[in-house]
């Protein structure tokens, strides 16, 4: 490799360790202000938040192409801001506003932008694992490439939908990833508790399909692994299996404690100091690619970003009385 | 115009449909190789290959749900259910993914799919075989839902169910597939939400789908001896329902009894009684009356089985009753 080509090579990859870590801070961020909004009670219902997870719905559509197809579970603001939906219609969506991005009859768990491949958040654990697949089984048999990655949490591992669609996914050879982001608890309880094989990334063998065991805390190597897998379902039409280990920092929803009963302060303490944005941040502080300076402009900027999001979706209106009736079936 | 069974009604539409547009494939257990389990399938693996014609382990959730997916992906899936029975493990497919995908999308994405298979009582099949899940699917906006009685209609209609750009469930009468009728060949549409008076009466109104047309005309039959004339009115789609259709005909009987095979409580049958009590209420000169199925699990026993069913004797008595013959 000539030296141009390597420092081109080096300025691409420190292009997207940039972005990665300015998507990162965009999803803590959005997620911070939806927290407060939801305190203020300007956002109903169930509400699930990123903090903690960030780098796995980062690092994942990094290695995507913008016309693959990305489908999760309720946890999904990050993805759904990371495939490109406007802070504004997002924020909007939570808010129950017309102008967001499905319309104020989604709300938290069901935001879609199927322009972009966000085929949506969904709300039953486990439900939308055979959406996923057969996201991919529609782009096989059209013949075109795309890829579908399905994120869930490690509960859906319980439930039988899992275990329906990984053997029809490697049965069928469909191209789509199954993105498992075990961040050890469903709810309140520790998966330990409740599963009798608790490497998940095990279950792939029963399906004869491709897995690995990635650390979630850590961006990058959620990408790498996943660029991989991207690349098994686009050339070979393989299903993989990746199990990315995870924390949330905050409880399972809005309603409930960081910690309590079922995990302890420490513990939430512990996985804290290995926050993914600061591990990034202070990688690319070393590699000399960002500086102080420049991360405190790109997180003034981010906010700025999100109080205008917030802006928007207080003034937005409501959506009109009769799209009540409209959306239930097409003419 | 042919005459064909039921079956082969179905299948014609099946290879119609799929010959019309290639992005209809057809998905379910034994549709392939063994050439579907009441053979709607047969002939097809051979004609369309497996890419659309595919077999699939016992997975009703997972392949229903693969199935949505797929629509979601811009194909016209047909699901098929090797019964009713089963399909209800596929449930949260069908109701929380595919009837409320458009609605919670915001209008997004629209939901071309079809889930089909046969519905209602057979014969001796006790308990878990043998039951009618209209009213569980006709509860839940977001889907439209059909049932035919007729060869003619079962092909019209199924052609309807994979055109539509909604979720369509296809209630196949279990004990109709063998049943043979003129029709129609080639383009042969029928529209959803259309009833179809099978039997022009002027004094009752026998208001049934599926296979209890069978058993409506059956009466009207019988009740024609008694000089006793029988309007039976097949409803052909349970969502939408041909209100206006309904009505009509109560005005110009003033009496009607609704059959069907499900359970009453919550039937398809207490949605019609409302609906005329509240719109034809002056037009009545006798409470509406229903014949259901009993309200008890399946038995198997033949004559507990035949006690338990909608039959001919029980609408002739239901019509005696609003006609007041009895009293």
């Amino acid at each position: 490799m000539t030296a141009t080509a390597r420092s081109a090579k080096d300025t691409a990859q420190a292009e997207l360790h940039l972005r990665m870590l300015r998507q990162m801070l965009l999803v803590r961020r959005f997620e911070e202000k939806t927290a407060e909004a939801y305190a203020l009670g300007k956002i109903g219902g169930f509400c699930h938040l990123y903090i903690g997870q960030e780098a796995v719905g980062v690092g994942a559509l990094a290695a995507l192409r913008d016309d693959d197809y990305v489908i999760c579970s309720y946890r999904e603001h990050g993805q759904a801001l990371i495939k490109g939906i406007s802070a504004n219609a997002v924020m909007a969506e939570l808010f129950g506003k017309a102008t967001g991005c499905s319309k104020g009859k989604g709300g938290s768990m069901h935001l879609f932008d199927a322009k972009r491949g966000f085929m949506g958040g969904h709300g039953i654990v486990g439900g939308h694992l055979p959406l996923g697949a057969g996201l991919a089984f529609a782009s096989k048999y059209k013949g075109s490439d795309q890829v579908s990655l399905c994120f869930f949490g490690e509960a859906a591992v319980n439930i039988g939908a899992f275990h329906e669609t990984l053997n029809m996914a490697s049965v069928w050879k469909l191209p789509v990833i199954f993105l498992c982001e075990n961040n050890r608890y469903g709810m309140g309880t520790a998966f330990e508790r409740v599963a009798a094989v608790t490497d998940i990334v095990e279950h792939a063998c029963s399906y004869d399909m491709a897995a690995e065991l990635v650390d979630g805390m850590n961006v990058l190597t959620v990408y790498e692994a996943t660029r991989r897998a991207v690349e098994r379902a686009r050339k070979q039409s393989h299903p993989t299996l990746l199990e990315v280990r995870t924390y949330r920092f905050m409880g399972h929803s809005m309603s409930d404690p960081l910690h309590g009963v079922y995990r302890t302060k420490d513990e939430v303490e512990e996985q804290k100091a290995r926050d993914p944005i600061t591990h990034l941040a202070g990688k690319l502080k070393e590699d000399g690619v960002i500086d102080q300076a420049a991360l405190d402009a790109m997180d003034a900027e981010i906010h700025a970003e999100v109080e205008a999001a917030v802006k928007f979706a207080d003034e937005s209106p409501d959506p009109d009385p009769a799209e009540l009736f409209t959306d239930v079936l097409v003419d | 115009m042919a005459t064909l069974t039921y079956r082969d009604a179905l299948n014609q539409a099946l290879r119609e449909e799929m010959q019309r547009d290639p992005s209809v494939f057809l998905m379910g257990e034994e549709v392939g190789v063994y050439q579907g389990a009441y053979k709607v399938s047969r002939g097809l693996l051979e004609e369309f290959g497996p890419q659309r014609v595919v077999d699939t382990p016992i997975a009703e959730l997972g392949f229903a749900g693969i199935g949505v997916g797929a629509a979601m992906g811009g194909l016209r899936p047909v699901i098929e259910f090797m019964t009713w029975n089963f399909a209800v493990l596929a449930l949260d497919q069908i109701v929380n993914s595919a009837a409320k995908m458009l609605y919670m999308s915001g209008g997004q994405i629209p939901m071309p799919i079809v889930f089909r298979g046969p519905n209602g009582a057979a014969l001796q099949l006790s308990s878990q075989h043998s039951q009618a899940w209209e009213s569980w699917v006709a509860h839940m906006p977001g889907l439209k839902v059909v049932a035919p009685a007729t060869p003619a209609d079962a092909k019209g209609l199924l052609k309807s169910a994979i055109r539509d750009n909604n979720p369509v469930i296809v209630l196949e009468g279990e004990m109709l597939y063998n049943v043979k009728g003129d029709v129609p060949d080639g383009e042969h549409v029928v529209p959803i939400g259309r009833a179809d008076i099978k039997r022009e009466g002027s004094d009752v109104t026998l208001v049934c789908h599926s296979k209890t047309v069978t058993v409506a005309l059956k009466a009207a039959e019988q009740l024609a001896q008694d000089n006793i004339s029988a309007e039976v009115l097949d409803l052909r789609s349970i969502r939408p329902l041909d209100e206006a259709a309904i009505l009509e005909s109560v005005k110009k009987t003033n009496r009607a009894i609704v059959v069907e095979e499900g359970w009453p409580h919550a039937g398809i049958g207490a949605q019609i009684v409302d609906i005329i009590q509240r719109d034809a209420f002056d037009d009545l000169d006798a409470p509406v009356q229903r014949v259901t199925q009993a309200d008890v699990p399946m038995p198997y026993n033949k004559h507990l089985e035949r006690a338990a069913k909608p039959s001919p004797e029980k609408v002739v008595a239901a019509a005696r009753r609003v006609l007041y013959l009895d009293t």
